[in-house]
């Protein structure tokens, strides 16, 4: 008998294989949604508001109108459907309603022939204001009860005490997600009064479930299409032009264009919450928690979008990973006339983090233990309740494991001398060498992967054979993370098939995949993709009673039973799949309950050089171990780590929303400061791989931990080599010399 | 007014009006959306071309100072069969997420290899200090770089 010899298929899980895109992107050729150009197609653009609270009084579009080359000039009026959209309260006008509610809201889109044309037609409109007091106190919207949602957290015995007790009081500024591209997108009308829309995205189905009723369509007459996006990080997770360019384009029976210049993209989407957040730890003289009681107050901004999942995210994890029996939370989400938030990497977990993990160090200091040794007396482990919710945790949580393993990646040579480059201040030459002060600093960070709280969250894809290996069809957003590479590897892996294309359905093709968000798509669409290759490649061996499957088609024993090409020929084989993760619950009235589908953790140990003369902070490196169930794509996880973490620096020492009455006052990349290369620290890595419950391959969602805990370890190792006490991030130099 | 430039080793023609940039007149006029427009203000470096043999932002040049001037876009890097190394090195390093900073590093990248063929890490770290990546902390965007200067990755 002849056996022919075949090799494992290439491509598959756990290979850094490259991504697909990646050719087209390095030579300018991948077509992202700023990009996209259509036939006779029109410039919009937006009239503002230049108040974060105010009256229109008088607002006039004609003398815009009559500039030639405008099309057309569209205020709330305007709108024929549902006046108002919001992914989970419909709260926020598509176009002003008359009270403009904060800095920078849409009040006028107009289409004309080109951008200087429409930006004319902008500044031409005829428009007066009565400024009214602008709310920018959270705390005082909260005691007025304007509040997005509170959560109340009781377990256990709010009565409880320990003999050890720290206290401390921490804020963190508003972060911009500040992806490279800015928002954009192009509508096209279909000639039977729908429309299509390429545009900037997370979600297309949650972006389509929000603009046909606003544009009075039914949900078939407007698709919504997969765009190029240039990243995301939450950004792109609600609504900014996409119903004005479809109401534009409607109008004028013409495709119309958006692009958000920077300045407008600081405006045009959701931030980062900013928090304040009042922390009591109580711990015996072991240092064993024994109550934790926490009050976190987010600023969510003029609108709600996705404050009440953020606050969620921010109550339930305030406690971090560890075990504690009391536990007394208060949280709420308020609305002011601040510049609306919503999701950003680590969607509320990163705040908590940052004002636990000080209390942990503080709590170490004051027992005089060891800060990770503290950690480990407390951490929590599959089976344990969760601190918060009481909720038994499933599936692999290494918390122990994490710590320990970034223990032993080996700490840096001491600081590195003469060269300037390699200083805090950098080439400036205003540090001297023997003024430098080293510190390290630990943080450990803890989250939910996926939806939570009784959302029905779930993922179609659907896999077609083709006579040369398979379609994989989905909607789920690809924003750079790499999910298409991992769901060609997931999809070879199952299948044995090489061939794997990516299709990337819009609204009318195929069902939701859930949002790029939440840490969820490796596992969801992940999964999609894994239950459906399972699934088809059973029902081929079954029918043609073979044993394997390749690109060349069925075997049995070693011969070749169908071809792929007869197969198909015989009729469409597609398998389709709507996967669901492990089911989850609203919580009771105490916040008690079920309400997480699977959590990640990971460490961070941060090593600073810091002048205290002059507030520099040179970060050198940032250490992580992280909890991953199993790593696809080594490549691709590793770049995750890295950027995940250059952004929690940033909001450590760089990154800060400066507001002035609901103004933003560094809405510019000159203003707003990025991370450099000459910013960015080293970064050691260790992945931690026990495969989690559920997810392709026992993998997890790894996009999120990174951004979580480095924040915290970064201020902790400044406060290492300064010895103050440093509670807002971002850490500015005044806060160092103690201006 | 009518310019005349190079761009790519190609003569074109493009029609300017008043202030307008260099990276619009590529991207709009010229069809050529490979330089990114991602701040405008020459903070990113997402649209980074080598104009008469500098390193310059696109965003900050008036096309109308362009008459004459020879262009090299990302676009311009790669020929028919080969990718520029530094393309090469970007996608087998990782060195690409979103991709949009990528144009702006590939040209830098390229330019500075042109000048200084074995540049050190920190030299590499501050010839592309004025590009700005969002999505990869610069880790695998460096390694790609030294795997080709002979630097550790």
């Amino acid at each position: 008998m002849t056996v022919p010899t075949r090799v494992k298929v290439r491509g598959g899980v756990g290979e850094s294989v490259a991504r697909p895109d990646g050719i087209p992107k390095v030579v300018g050729a991948f077509a992202y949604a700023s990009d996209l150009w259509a036939e006779g197609m029109l410039w919009g653009a937006t009239l503002r508001s230049p108040h974060a609270r105010a009256r229109i009084t008088r607002l006039d579009t004609a003398p815009a109108l009559a500039l030639d080359g405008v099309w057309a000039v569209l205020t709330q009026d305007d709108v024929p459907g549902a006046p108002t959209f919001g992914q989970l309260q419909r709260d926020q006008p598509v176009l002003c309603d008359g009270e403009v509610r904060y800095w920078g809201e849409p009040i006028v889109v107009v289409a004309a022939d080109d951008l200087d044309t429409a930006r004319r037609a902008v500044a031409a409109i005829d428009i007066a204001y009565e400024p009214l007091d602008p709310q920018i106190d959270p705390e005082e919207a909260d005691g007025r009860d304007d509040v997005f949602r509170r959560m109340r957290i009781r377990r256990g015995d709010a009565a409880a005490t320990g003999e050890i007790v720290v206290e401390g009081y921490y804020e963190t500024a508003s972060q911009d997600q500040a992806p490279l591209g800015t928002e954009a997108g192009l509508a096209i009308p279909d000639g039977h009064g729908g429309v299509d829309l390429w545009a900037t995205s997370q979600w297309v189905h949650v972006d389509h479930e929000q603009i046909h009723p606003c544009l009075g369509l039914d949900p078939g007459e407007v698709r919504c299409h997969p765009a190029g996006i240039g990243g995301a990080f939450g950004a792109r997770e609600d609504i900014s032009l996409h119903i004005h360019l479809c109401l534009l384009a409607l109008r004028t029976g013409r495709p119309v264009k958006m692009v958000y210049d920077r300045a407008e993209s600081f405006v045009g989407h959701v931030k980062r919450h900013a928090a304040r957040m009042w922390y009591r730890h109580e711990a015996d003289p072991g240092g064993n928690l024994v109550k934790v009681e926490a009050r976190v107050v987010l600023d969510g901004g003029a609108y709600a979008h996705t404050s009440e999942a953020v606050l969620a995210n921010a109550a339930y994890f305030a406690v971090g990973p560890y075990r504690c029996d009391n536990v007394v939370v208060d949280a709420v989400a308020a609305r002011t006339n601040n510049p609306p938030c919503g999701a950003m990497r680590g969607f509320g977990a990163v705040q908590v983090c940052f004002a636990y993990e000080a209390q942990m160090d503080l709590l170490a200091a004051r027992l005089g233990i060891d800060s990770l040794e503290l950690r480990r007396r407390n951490v929590l482990a599959p089976g344990d309740p969760m601190p918060t919710t009481g909720q038994r945790i499933e599936g692999a949580l290494p918390i122990r494991e994490v710590i320990d393993a970034l223990e032993e990646i080996p700490l840096p040579a001491e600081i590195a001398g003469n060269d300037p480059r390699l200083l805090p201040g950098g080439t400036g030459l205003t540090t001297p060498p023997d003024r430098v002060r080293r510190g390290v600093g630990y943080a450990v960070g803890f989250k939910n992967l996926a939806f939570s709280e009784g959302f029905d969250d779930y993922a179609e894809a659907r896999i077609v054979l083709t006579p040369t290996g398979v379609e994989v069809h989905t909607a789920a957003i690809e924003v750079g993370q790499g999910l298409v590479t991992v769901c060609q590897q997931i999809a070879r892996s199952v299948l044995g098939i090489e061939q794997v294309t990516l299709v990337a359905d819009d609204t009318s093709e195929i069902g939701s995949a859930g949002s790029t968000s939440a840490s969820r798509q490796t596992q969801m669409t992940g999964g999609a993709v894994h239950q459906a290759a399972v699934e088809l490649r059973r029902r081929l061996l079954v029918q043609y009673d073979g044993d394997d499957l390749d690109d060349d088609g069925v075997w049995r024993r070693g011969e070749m039973v169908v071809s792929l090409a007869d197969v198909c020929a015989s009729g469409k084989v597609e398998q389709h799949v709507r996967f669901r993760h492990p089911e989850t619950h609203p919580t009771d009235e105490n916040g008690q309950g079920d309400p997480h589908a699977g959590f990640a953790v990971a460490a961070h140990r941060a090593v600073v050089d810091v002048d205290p003369d002059l507030g520099l902070v040179r970060v050198v490196r940032v250490d992580t171990a992280q909890d991953v169930g199993r790593i696809l794509n080594p490549t691709a996880a590793r770049g995750q780590v890295e950027g995940g973490i250059l952004q929690g620096v940033g909001l450590a020492v760089l990154e800060g929303l400066v507001l002035d009455q609901g103004r933003i006052l560094n809405a510019s990349f000159t203003d707003y400061l990025l991370a450099t290369t000459l910013d960015a620290p080293d970064v050691e890595m260790r992945f931690i791989e026990q495969p989690d419950h559920w997810g392709p391959f026992g993998a997890k969602g790894i996009g999120e931990p990174p951004t979580i805990s480095s924040t915290p370890a970064v201020v902790a190792a400044i406060r290492d080599a300064i010895g103050c006490h440093l509670y807002r991030v971002p850490v500015l130099p005044q806060d160092i010399v103690g201006l | 007014m009518l310019i005349e430039l190079t761009v790519n080793g190609e003569a074109r023609v493009a029609t300017v009006n008043g202030a307008e940039s260099l990276l619009n007149v590529l991207r709009n006029e010229l069809r050529l959306p490979g330089s990114k427009n991602a701040c405008e203000q020459g903070e990113c470096g997402s649209c980074s071309v080598v104009l008469d043999g500098e390193l310059v932002c696109s965003c900050l040049v008036m096309a109308a100072d362009c008459d004459g001037a020879d262009v090299v876009t990302v676009e311009g890097l790669a020929d028919d069969e080969w990718l520029h190394p530094v393309q090469a090195a970007l996608v087998e390093a990782g060195g690409v997420q979103c991709g949009f900073c990528t144009p702006g590093f590939v040209v830098a990248a390229a330019h500075l290899l042109e000048h200084n063929p074995a540049p050190s890490r920190e030299e590499i770290e501050e010839a592309l200090s004025g590009n700005i990546c969002r999505c990869t902390g610069y880790g695998a965007i460096l390694r790609a770089l030294e795997s080709l200067t002979g630097g550790a990755s």
